[in-house]
């Protein structure tokens, strides 16, 4: 409140007065729902991971290896001209250690979410997903991390086909 | 100031549905069209992508983030215009107008059959208060419109059906409509009343589909092709969106964007001076309402044209030789480009078998849909 303001007229509104109908209100909740195609390079993709595998698109021009994949080259504007199964092994790129759920409330044990750079794409390209069998403060950059897959029959075609990365110890050369 | 010309122009679709590409792959299939047909390349000819579209009709939020990669725009100048692909046009023609800018792409799309429930979205259009708890299917808002309009201009059902017995036949020459169909005024008549009194024939259908265009400066388009159509003119307006209170029989919203548009093109009187039109009807009876709007005759005259033939393909003045979104299909914030792509192929000379011969001068005309009062005109021509 101002310092010239002591006192707002009438009576301040408390959710109670909102819950108990003493103030007219209108709920609506929108009845919006959609159902993407998609399309030819997100449906072989999907249908890779449901095999256990994980599928890249290439661009000859730019020599690119290219994941997730996509029917076109976003930088040299070209359809892409062939495909590649990238490795279920890659490095993390960055990540964070989200305490929250959607709703802001606490989560008993916390997300670590990480991209995760996936050997034989090019540089800078991989997949995001979680990290597992691991403790937050042992996360590194640079780690290497595997894939953990559901069982081939609880496979459906989706991100989620993968439970997510657990560390990987490198093997010495 | 510089003229604003169309260079290329690239279209996928329109189909009653396109299950086999994501709205990425039918943008990018577009996309590469258009600037083959411009001789352009988008990674460096470019100064500014614009991208028409609504969250709602999407599924997204910030949907302009999702656009970039298929139109070539990575790392380069794009935004969205939360409406249809003629308030692009308009925004592409201003761009180019202050001189600071060269080449343009403009993009619509429709991935109607995405959308599961596309009424409910409609419906989240109307007021939360006074309408949306009434319930019903919103396209009762076309119902009433219609109903005044027949009563005041004494403009009959026959006349309403005649437009969607000639443009769904129009639609079966034109290979981007999604329902060309021979059907006759007695089926029109006697197909269901859905919102008394419009008939489901008169009610036009979702169809997925994408137009992109290029256009560019007098300088840079004379450059790139001796096909240039030129954008002479461009208007819009916006009425009140009460139901309410607003003007049920004239659209004053088309007919203020026309007059905006014939100032700025020099149109003085548009039934002699333009060689056709691309009218917005999403119902049959929007094409006569709007064509009265537009002064492309007088009030209440539209029906009586109609049923005289003058609006045929080969009649006097053509309406919506493309088939319209009746014959076309409606393709959301693409049902504006869907005319300007028509008005700018007759233009070229390029409308196959309907083609209207020595097409100068052709307009294009959008609606916003239910329950919107915003149209946007533009007038185009093959002269500079």
């Amino acid at each position: 409140m101002s310092e010239k303001i002591k006192h707002y007229s009438g009576e301040a509104l408390k959710s109670a007065d909102i819950e108990e109908g003493r103030v007219p209100t209108e709920k609506c909740r929108p009845k919006a729902k959609f159902a993407w195609s998609a399309g030819m390079a997100m449906s072989r993709f999907l249908e890779e991971l449901k095999n256990g595998k994980i599928i890249a698109t290439t661009c000859n021009k730019c020599k690119r290896i290219m994941v997730p994949p996509r029917i076109y080259c976003e930088n040299c504007f070209k359809p892409t001209d062939g495909w590649t199964y990238v490795k279920d092994i890659g490095t993390i790129n960055t990540y964070s250690v989200s305490y929250l759920a959607a709703d802001a409330t606490r989560l008993k044990e916390p997300i670590i979410v990480a991209i995760i750079d996936l050997d034989g794409a090019s540089e800078s390209m991989g997949i995001i997903h979680k990290l597992g069998e691991i403790d937050p403060k042992e996360v590194k950059f640079g780690m290497k991390v595997k894939a953990v897959w559901k069982p081939p029959e609880e496979r459906v075609g989706a991100i989620t086909d993968i439970k997510y990365f657990k560390p990987i110890k490198e093997e010495k050369p | 100031m510089s003229e604003v010309a169309i260079v290329g122009v690239g279209c996928v679709g329109f189909r009653p549905i396109l299950p086999e590409l994501s709205y990425k792959e039918l943008m990018f299939e577009a996309a590469v069209k258009a600037y083959e047909d411009a001789g352009i390349n988008p990674r460096k000819d470019v100064d500014v992508f614009i991208t028409c579209a609504e969250d709602y009709l999407e599924g997204f939020s910030i949907f302009d983030e999702f656009v970039p990669d298929q139109l070539g725009a990575v790392l380069r100048h794009l935004f969205t215009v939360s409406g249809d692909g003629l308030l692009g046009l308009a925004t592409a023609y201003m761009l180019i107008k202050t001189g600071q800018f060269d080449t343009v792409v403009l993009e619509a799309h429709s991935k109607a059959s995405d959308i599961l429930t596309f009424m409910d979205i409609v419906a989240f259009a109307l007021d939360p208060i006074l309408n949306r708890p009434l319930g019903g299917h919103p396209y009762y808002v076309a119902g009433m419109e219609m109903n005044r309009y027949l009563h005041d201009t004494c403009t009959t059902m026959e006349q309403c059906a005649q437009v969607a017995v000639k443009n769904k036949k129009n639609a079966l020459e034109n290979p981007y409509a999604a329902y060309g169909a021979n059907i006759t005024l007695d089926q029109v008549l006697c197909s269901d009343t859905w919102f008394y009194p419009l008939k489901k024939l008169e009610i036009s259908t979702p169809a997925d589909g994408c137009v992109v265009m290029v256009l560019a400066s007098e300088n840079v388009a004379e450059k790139l092709t001796d096909k240039s159509i030129w954008v002479k003119g461009v208007g819009w307006c916006t009425e009140t969106p009460n139901l309410e209170t607003r003007d049920w029989s004239k659209t004053v919203y088309t007919r203020l964007a026309a007059e905006m548009a014939y100032k700025k093109a020099r149109i003085h009187s548009p039934w002699k001076e333009l060689d056709f039109a691309e009218v917005n009807d999403l119902f049959a009876y929007k094409e006569l309402q709007h064509m009265e709007a537009l002064k492309l005759c007088e009030y209440g005259e539209a029906g009586k044209l109609t049923e005289e033939g003058l609006t045929a393909r080969n009649g006097e003045l053509p309406v919506n030789p493309s088939g319209g979104l009746l014959g076309m299909g409606y393709g959301l914030e693409a049902s504006g480009m869907q005319k300007l792509l028509e008005v700018v192929l007759q233009l070229r000379g390029e409308a196959g078998r309907r083609q209207i011969p020595d097409a100068e001068v052709g307009l294009a005309h959008a609606w916003r849909g239910i329950p919107t009062a915003t149209g946007i005109t533009a007038v185009l021509s093959n002269v500079k």
